[in-house]
Formats: C-alpha cells, sequence, structure tokens
C-alpha cells in the first residue's frame, strides 16, 4: 500500500510540476498582495507584518486547496483515464491520499515566496520553532479547504467548478480577515467572521505569531467545518462513482 | 480447462435501455476470444463487467473466482485506457511504471516497449507522440502487470496496416505463452487474424458463439433486391425486408435463391446482388434471432 500512495503521488507531483503555470499563479498571487499591501502598510510594524504573512501564507495555500483542487479533480473526472485507473487493482485510496499529499506539498511551495518577501522586505520576525508552529497550524487549516476542493470538483463540471470556487474563495478570504485586519471590517462581518473557517485558521496562526488569544468561537467553528466538509467530500466523491461506475 | 472470466445469466440496463440480456459468457485459459458486434450491441458493457467497472443488473459476473470488484481479482487482468485519455504530461516511461508499479509481477519497460515499437520512446511526453504511437502505449499498457487475462478493446482503431501488423504480432506472442486475451474490433479480418472463436453479439444478446470459419460462413451474407409484389417461399433466405417498393432478401446462396425464384415463375424486376457488409450481416443475425424469439 505505501508503494501504491507513492506512485500516485509521484504522479500528482509530476503532473504538477510539468505545468508549472499553476503553481506559479497560486505562489505569486499572495507574494504580490503582499508587496502591494503589507509591504507599505504595516511593513515597519514587526507584530503587524508578522501577521500579515500568517495570513498571506494561508491566503496562498487556500487559494492552491480550494481552487486548484477542485478544478482538476473535475477536469480529472472528465478524462477517460480515471475509469482505466479503476481497472488496476487497486481501491480509491492510494489515488486520494496521492491527491491530498501532491496538494500539500504544493502548498508548502507556494507559501516560499511569500516567506521571502516577508524576510527580505518587512520587520516580521520569528523563531524556528514559531515558523514550524505556523507551518503545522496552516497544514492544518488547509484540510478543510482541500474536502471543500474534492466536494466542489466531484459535484460540478469543470467550467462550474472553477466558477463555485472562485465565489467561495474571496468572500472567505475577505470576512475570515486574511485580507485586512478584523478590526478594520464593517461591523457585521465582524459578527459573522467566526463562523467562517477562514476565521478559525487565521486565530491559529495569529496566535502563533502574534501571541493573540485564539477567539473560541473560531475555533470550534473551524473544527466544525472540518466535519461537515470530509461528510461532504466522502459523501460526493462515492456518488460520483456511484453514478458512473454501479 | 480452467474458466477465468465468466458471466452467468447477466443482464445490465441503463436506464431505459438494456444494454445486456441474459448473457452468459465463459472465457477458458489460453483462448483468444473475438468479440464482435455492432456499435451499442454491448460489446464495451461486457467489458466494462468483466473488469470492476461496472456492476451488472441482474446475474452474475466472476473473474478468476472472485468478483471483478475486488483488487485482488484484478490483478491478474490487463485493460487498455483509451489513448485519449493518457495525461499528456507524462513521459511514457513514467506512465509504464506507474500502471506497473500496481502489480506484484511485472514486465520489464524496456522490453515490454520494445515489443510494442516504442522503445526509443520512454523519455518523450505523451502529448508529443503521434495517434498511432498513443494507441499502441494504451495497448502496452494492458501487458505491464503480466497478466493471465487481457482485455483489448477496440485495439488497432485508427492504426495504419504496418502498426496493425506490429501490433498484432505483440498480441499474438502473448497468447503463444499462454496469456488468454478477449478482443473486441469492428474488423473482422483483425477477429480472423488473430482469434481462435468468435462471439457475436447484438441487442445485447450473444447470437453466435463459434469458431471464425463457423462465423465467417454466417457473416459472408449476400444481399439480393428486386422488385416483386409477391414472393413464394425462397430457399435460404436469413432475412427480408422491404424499402421503397423494393424486397431485399439476404441469403448465404444467392445462386440458389435467385435459381428458385426464377422457376417460380414469379414475375420481377430490378434484380441486384450486393455483398453485405459486416454491420448488414450482425443486422440479419439480430433480426433473424428476433424473428424466432
Amino acid at each position: 500500500m505505501p508503494e501504491l500512495v507513492a506512485a500516485h503521488t509521484r504522479l500528482f507531483l509530476l503532473e504538477q510540476l510539468r505545468v508549472p503555470v499553476g503553481l506559479l499563479a497560486s505562489s505569486l498571487f499572495p507574494a504580490i498582495s503582499m508587496v502591494a499591501f503589507v509591504v507599505p502598510f504595516a511593513g515597519d510594524d514587526p507584530k503587524a507584518a508578522t501577521m500579515a504573512t500568517g495570513s498571506m501564507m494561508f491566503f496562498g495555500a487556500m487559494a492552491g486547496a480550494l481552487i486548484n483542487l477542485s478544478i482538476t479533480v473535475a477536469q480529472d473526472r472528465e478524462l477517460p483515464w480515471n475509469p482505466y485507473l479503476r481497472t488496476l487493482p487497486a481501491g480509491p485510496l492510494p489515488r486520494f491520499t496521492g491527491r491530498i499529499l501532491a496538494t500539500l506539498a504544493g502548498t508548502l511551495v507556494s507559501i516560499v515566496p511569500v516567506l521571502l518577501v516577508a524576510a527580505f522586505l518587512t520587520e516580521a520576525t520569528t523563531t524556528p520553532l514559531r515558523l514550524l508552529l505556523g507551518l503545522g497550524a496552516l497544514v492544518v487549516g488547509v484540510v478543510p479547504f482541500m474536502l471543500m476542493g474534492l466536494f466542489i470538483g466531484s459535484v460540478m463540471a469543470a467550467k462550474g467548478a472553477i466558477a463555485a470556487s472562485q465565489v467561495l474563495f474571496f468572500p472567505m478570504a475577505i470576512v475570515g480577515g486574511l485580507l485586512l485586519p478584523p478590526a478594520m471590517l464593517p461591523d457585521f462581518v465582524e459578527v459573522i467572521s467566526p463562523y467562517v473557517p477562514t476565521r478559525g485558521v487565521a486565530e491559529l496562526l495569529w496566535t502563533v505569531t502574534a501571541g493573540t488569544t485564539p477567539n473560541a468561537v473560531a475555533l470550534i467553528s473551524l473544527a466544525g467545518w472540518t466535519v461537515v466538509t470530509a461528510i461532504a467530500a466522502a459523501w460526493a466523491y462515492r456518488r460520483d462513482e456511484g453514478r458512473r461506475f454501479s | 480447462m480452467t474458466v477465468l472470466a465468466r458471466a452467468i445469466e447477466v443482464s445490465r440496463r441503463y436506464g431505459d435501455v438494456l444494454a445486456l440480456d441474459r448473457v452468459s459468457l465463459d472465457i477458458r485459459a489460453g483462448e483468444l476470444v473475438g468479440l464482435l458486434g455492432p456499435n451499442g450491441a454491448g460489446k464495451s458493457t461486457l467489458i466494462n463487467l468483466f473488469v470492476g467497472l461496472r456492476r451488472p443488473t441482474s446475474g452474475v459476473v466472476e473473474l478468476f473466482g472472485g468478483s471483478p470488484g475486488d483488487p485482488v481479482a484484478r490483478r491478474g487482468i490487463g485493460v487498455t485506457p483509451q489513448e485519449t485519455g493518457l495525461p499528456e504530461t507524462l513521459r511514457v516511461g513514467e506512465i509504464v511504471d506507474f500502471v506497473s508499479a500496481h502489480f506484484p509481477d511485472r514486465e520489464d519497460r524496456g522490453e515490454l516497449l520494445a515489443r510494442f515499437g516504442l522503445g526509443d520512446l520512454v523519455r518523450r511526453q505523451v502529448g508529443g507522440l503521434s495517434g498511432g504511437q498513443r494507441r499502441r502505449l494504451a495497448v502496452a499498457l494492458a501487458f505491464a502487470g503480466k497478466p493471465r487475462l487481457v482485455f483489448l478493446d477496440e485495439p488497432t482503431t485508427g492504426l495504419d496496416v504496418k502498426a496493425r501488423r506490429t501490433l498484432w504480432e505483440g498480441i499474438r506472442s502473448f497468447h503463444e505463452d499462454g496469456g488468454t486475451v478477449l478482443l473486441t474490433s469492428h474488423y473482422l479480418e483483425e477477429i480472423e487474424a488473430l482469434a481462435d472463436r468468435v462471439v457475436v453479439v447484438g441487442s445485447g444478446r450473444v447470437l453466435a458463439d463459434d469458431t471464425v470459419r463457423a462465423v465467417r460462413d454466417i457473416v459472408g451474407v449476400r444481399r439480393v433486391s428486386l422488385v416483386a409484389a409477391d414472393l413464394p417461399e425462397l430457399p435460404g433466405v436469413l432475412g427480408a425486408e422491404r424499402v421503397d417498393g423494393r424486397v431485399n432478401l439476404m441469403t448465404t446462396d444467392p445462386d440458389r435463391l435467385v435459381v428458385e425464384l426464377v422457376r417460380s415463375g414469379t414475375p420481377f424486376s430490378g434484380l441486384e446482388i450486393r455483398p453485405t457488409t459486416l454491420e448488414e450481416a450482425f443486422l440479419t443475425l439480430t433480426t433473424k434471432e428476433s424473428a424466432h424469439a
């Protein structure tokens, strides 16, 4: 089984590497946002710059998980390669795991440019331990968005998946406080913000980067979202298999 | 002889369409079986059931005594992907390695590619292959895991004569080493060149299951077309239809039919005798079947 997971992960990674535009997009996007918004407005304040770096890293990771995954899953479903894979002697698990691992690898690559901008152009500071904790929070936090991507990709055609994932992505990023600190958002946004999964991840990242006390409601809702998206993704995956392969 | 794959009274329905209607079929070890039939006859559905892509609506499908849905049972089979779906950005060698990784017993990569005339393309990306090369790669993948039974769905469609011969050689050498093959094709010539046993399917049923020679006699049907009001009972008529005032009679012996027609003294005009296409021959078989039913 580990050998099969490795084979599937390798295949996904190779495909990602051969079309580097996708990887580039999800890494340059947050890096450019860093240069445009964080460097001029918060670059000189170590605490604000560090917090913003955490948010931007997650912004990129979330794009990779939600948008890229929903599109690639939807596109792969439309190719005859997909049913062929089901004739190979393996269950669905190696492919599923391989996809998750390859997406995580892409996520880790996509945050490097943000880290470089933060290190060279701002006063953001951190320690190796905090950086590791931050990466841990990032990996945990990106899971519900991957599951959301899997769900969308499994229930929609590629064109619909592109639209749906974008439509979800930006409001969640803004309402969760990834682009602007929540204090700067309108009051009604601050009321709904803790119930959006992005806010929970942001709280975790701010705790690690700036030592703030995380909002308990946001963390509980993040855990809830993870469970809900897991159930939805598993349901959509089975439904798709059942519809086309029963 | 050991039965490797078996369908017992299998029906498969897609909504209102009955794609397979109580089909029973045994594939025994060492056989090279040709599956012949027009589009929509149920060939692909039957293969999809054997390789675990679909489940029967009723009846039982067995693979090596187990269920095709069980990955362990599928270790012994090889399947050809549609070449249009091969991942464009991957290299030939990478795809072979990936498929091989699923099987406990693997074919040597260089040897496999050489056998299908792809020896010097290991590092080529799929996107840069010609249509024929993709087709051969797709067929080669069916043999990557040293299968006991391979399913080849239209393996040479769209290939030129030379590439087709190369592929035939590959399939033949696998069969000579004891491998079992289930092959579908539009080309009677291809089935004749490779198979010992032919199964003809039409409208979801097995219409004939016999040697190549016997099936060839069935499909060696001629169409005798003429204008006539009423026809007497004529010998060897497999099927008859009226189209635009003409009567079309299907027969394997047009000479005898015409002799009998003239002897009967029935007035007729506009006599034509034409060979039928494979498609028409299948239709004859199909209508004959429904006439008996």
